[in-house]
């Protein structure tokens, strides 16, 4: 008897084996898989919730803003059955917090999701306003299979919303159910309320035709050095839904598979994370779900990459843009859009010390998000790296003036308004060395400086910045 | 004992098969996607193009549209037609007509445009032909037939039968028409069909017609999904259409770009699109069938 019994098993266990074989095609499982089971319920809110948390809604932190306040359900609205789930969107001053955003838990272990291949629902609004973001993965951990679509347009009448799975077979066991956030971007500030209902995973079937993306679908070319930290972003998977329309979602990088062309040169891990470690050139590529994603990125390593001088000057005389060795006196934005600009700046991250590094620039800037007041100030110090001779970069050092804002002649480029700036030009640079500058806060600039807004930088095309300071002596 | 251990054996080996046939739907469920559908009730084949040799279509049975007709081929339509392998050729026994983008004779986009004219007509009996349709804005795929006569009584005197017809953009639509005096272009007499739970672009469909003295039978696959009489044509058009499906038509492939019944491609269209025929059959009428 005993004997048979286990004949039994190994029939059992040969089973398994075969559907695991044959339901997949790509996809080879050990010998010592365990195949747990988790719940494949799709059902998020009906009439009420299924299957979710105690506290259903788990909201941002409110220190961020966010507001627990404005979420409940509604009686008094359905697209079917009795209740919907009510959003009050606030006003971005309500005390409570002026947003709202959070996420649907899975009450157990998280579901196996494996079989559908979209997050739908209905949804109404009180007004046309869009929703911010919706999606499902976020799960306040690791978030490895985050989806998000942005921009949910809403109707004043019920409207199914369709989020497609960018590779529904990642999601053996998922807990992040749902996720939104909202704010009143689009109302002038004026808060609204929607109405979401029969929230549930479904398969529809006619989700297809994807076409997955890397870097927005852009083919990036970056210089690099041994050491240096590269992530690849801007991941994507869009479908075509059976109205026509392409549904784009941003996918977590765990969707994707990455590859390096030379991995003697970079290697890229499953984050999408590139980390440098060689010289030459490599591509990196992906793959979702077996399709070639559109955009890659193309870095090339001409080996380490040393250190700018330690700046030394005391932090009493200086106010920080960009180094490691000061605390900066603002935020900043480095890669501004200018209209036109074909500029690509990377913030890389060489061997722990951050440079900034930019390629086939024509012209850019660094917008600072709060104006500088320099009147005690005397000098503007950057350190600049070239790797090929012949390299020089046009700086332009704005003030933008009481009224805060960035204001240029765009048929010559000159400061108008109350803008003026000091123009230098960072020449006699010498390849594969830094080259500090420190510039005088002169011309226009000698009797206004109390609101620097940005430098502006022309030419180029391919250099470093790093230790980008004003100070006085 | 003994008995009780056969019997145990004997279940064993049911179960055994059990999950072998468990096995096996599992592996044509998830790989394998070619399984035939067969539809047709009419057994007497006459016409069976199977697309089994590689590079151009028998010339005995396919002639082709070149250009841009008449104002797009009285549509609008943006494509100029080409016999060329760059739009139309058969590999790994199917038929693929392609639309590129591309700058052609002053138009913005090729295609093809197959047909049986002179080559292959005949009155009555079952057409069909699998296919798996392309996809996006402005993207109009056809199998549809015309009144062989129509060189001495012009369009839509001729009659049109449209056993397919397809927006890009509404990837799950399947329309299937005919037209004739006092009910063409917009007004001819139609019918949609919604694939549920699927779509024409990821796998082959079998469209088909079964015609006979007084009805044209729209079929997709095993559903029939329409039947248009000469009464539909009296009712749609108060008595003035005349019934003009009781002569020999020939048959159309195509796979148009733009045109009033689409409208223009957009920026996410993607180039190419395809379509891919795995074959085209027609059958003779067989009376006896449709005597009930």
């Amino acid at each position: 008897m005993k004997n048979i019994r286990n004949i039994h098993l190994r029939f059992i266990v040969l089973f398994s084996l075969g559907i695991a074989i044959f339901t997949s095609c790509e996809r080879d499982f050990s010998d010592d898989v365990q195949f747990a089971t988790f719940s494949s319920n799709g059902d998020i809110f009906t009439d009420s919730p299924v299957g979710l948390t105690d506290e259903f809604f788990d909201s941002f932190d409110p220190n961020e803003g966010a507001n627990p306040e404005g979420f409940g359900t509604d009686d008094n609205e359905a697209f079917e059955g009795s209740s919907s789930i009510r959003i009050d969107v606030p006003a971005p001053d309500d005390p409570d917090g002026g947003f709202i955003g959070g996420i649907f838990l899975d009450r157990g272990d998280g579901r196996n999701l494996t079989g559908f291949d979209a997050l739908t629902f209905y949804a109404k609004g009180s007004i046309t306003a869009t929703i911010g973001e919706v999606g499902f993965g976020t799960d306040f951990g690791e978030n490895k299979f985050a989806v998000t679509a942005q921009n949910i347009r809403l109707s004043t009448d019920w409207r199914k919303i369709i989020i497609p799975i960018p590779d529904p077979s990642k999601l053996i066991q998922e807990r992040g159910m749902f996720f939104f956030s909202a704010g009143t971007q689009t109302t002038n500030g004026f808060g609204f309320t929607f109405w979401i209902d029969e929230l549930r995973f479904e398969k529809l079937g006619t989700i297809a035709q994807p076409s997955p993306a890397i870097l927005n679908g852009v083919d990036v070319v970056q210089q690099a050095f041994t050491g240096s930290n590269l992530l690849v972003n801007g991941l994507a998977q869009t479908y075509n839904l059976e109205s026509g329309i392409n549904q784009t979602v941003i996918a977590a990088p765990s969707y994707f598979d990455f590859n390096s062309s030379d991995n003697s040169v970079a290697i890229v891990n499953e984050l999408g994370q590139v980390s440098v470690i060689g010289t030459g050139t490599t591509n990196i590529t992906a793959q979702l779900a077996g399709v070639q994603a559109t955009g890659s990125l193309e870095v090339t390593s001409n080996g380490s990459l040393d250190f700018a001088p330690s700046p030394t000057r005391p932090a009493a005389n200086v106010k920080s843009i960009f180094s490691e060795s000061y605390t900066p006196d603002t935020p900043i934005n480095f890669a501004p859009n200018f209209g036109g600009s074909t500029t690509e700046t990377v913030l890389t991250n060489n061997n722990g010390d951050n440079v900034l590094a930019y390629t086939n620039n024509n012209f850019t800037g660094i917008t600072f998000d709060n104006t500088v007041d320099a009147s005690g100030l005397t000098f503007l110090h950057i350190d600049v790296y070239v790797q090929s001779a012949g390299v020089e970069v046009g700086l332009q050092i704005r003030d933008i003036g009481a009224n805060q804002e960035l204001e240029t002649n765009t048929t010559n480029g000159l400061p108008q308004g109350d803008d003026v700036d000091f123009r230098f030009d960072l020449t006699g640079l010498t390849v594969g060395q830094w080259t500090s500058f420190d510039i005088p806060l002169g011309g226009d600039l000698a009797t206004q400086k109390n609101n620097l807004g940005a430098l502006i930088l022309t030419d180029g095309p391919d250099f470093i910045f790093d230790n980008i300071y004003f100070f006085t002596e | 004992m003994m008995k009780i251990n056969f019997n145990h054996i004997g279940t064993l080996q049911a179960k055994v098969l059990t999950y072998i046939c468990f096995t096996a739907i599992a592996a044509f469920s998830s790989c394998e996607t070619d399984d035939e559908q067969t539809v047709a009730r009419s057994t007497n084949l006459v016409l069976s193009e199977e697309f089994n040799t590689d590079g151009a279509p028998n010339p005995a049975v396919w002639g082709f549209d070149i250009g841009t007709g008449e104002n797009g081929w009285g549509n609008q339509e943006l494509q100029y037609y080409t016999d060329r392998t760059e739009n139309v050729t058969i590999q790994n026994g199917v038929l693929l007509i392609t639309a590129q983008e591309e700058s052609f004779q002053g138009s913005q986009y090729t295609s093809a445009r197959l047909l049986t004219k002179d080559l292959f007509e005949q009155q009555y009996g079952r057409f069909e032909a699998r296919i798996r349709l392309p996809f996006g804005q402005g993207i109009w795929p056809a199998f549809w037939m015309l009144g062989a006569d129509i060189d001495e009584n012009p369009w839509p005197g001729a009659g049109e039968i449209d056993i397919m017809e397809y927006r890009g953009q509404e990837p799950t639509v399947l329309i299937g028409s005919v037209h004739g005096p006092g009910y063409s272009g917009g007004d001819a007499i139609s019918k949609e069909y919604i694939l549920e739970n699927d779509r024409f672009d990821t796998g082959f469909h079998i469209f088909g017609i079964e015609w006979g003295p007084d009805f044209v039978n729209y079929y997709v696959d095993d559903v029939l999904y329409n039947q248009i009489t000469p009464e539909d044509v009296d009712e749609e058009t108060d008595g003035e259409g005349v019934w003009v499906f009781n002569k020999p038509f020939y048959i159309l492939m195509n796979l148009a770009v733009g045109g009033t019944f689409v409208g223009s491609p957009n920026a996410e269209t993607q180039f190419p699109q395809t379509m891919l025929i795995d074959y085209v059959r027609v059958y003779e009428f067989d009376e006896r069938l449709f005597n009930n």
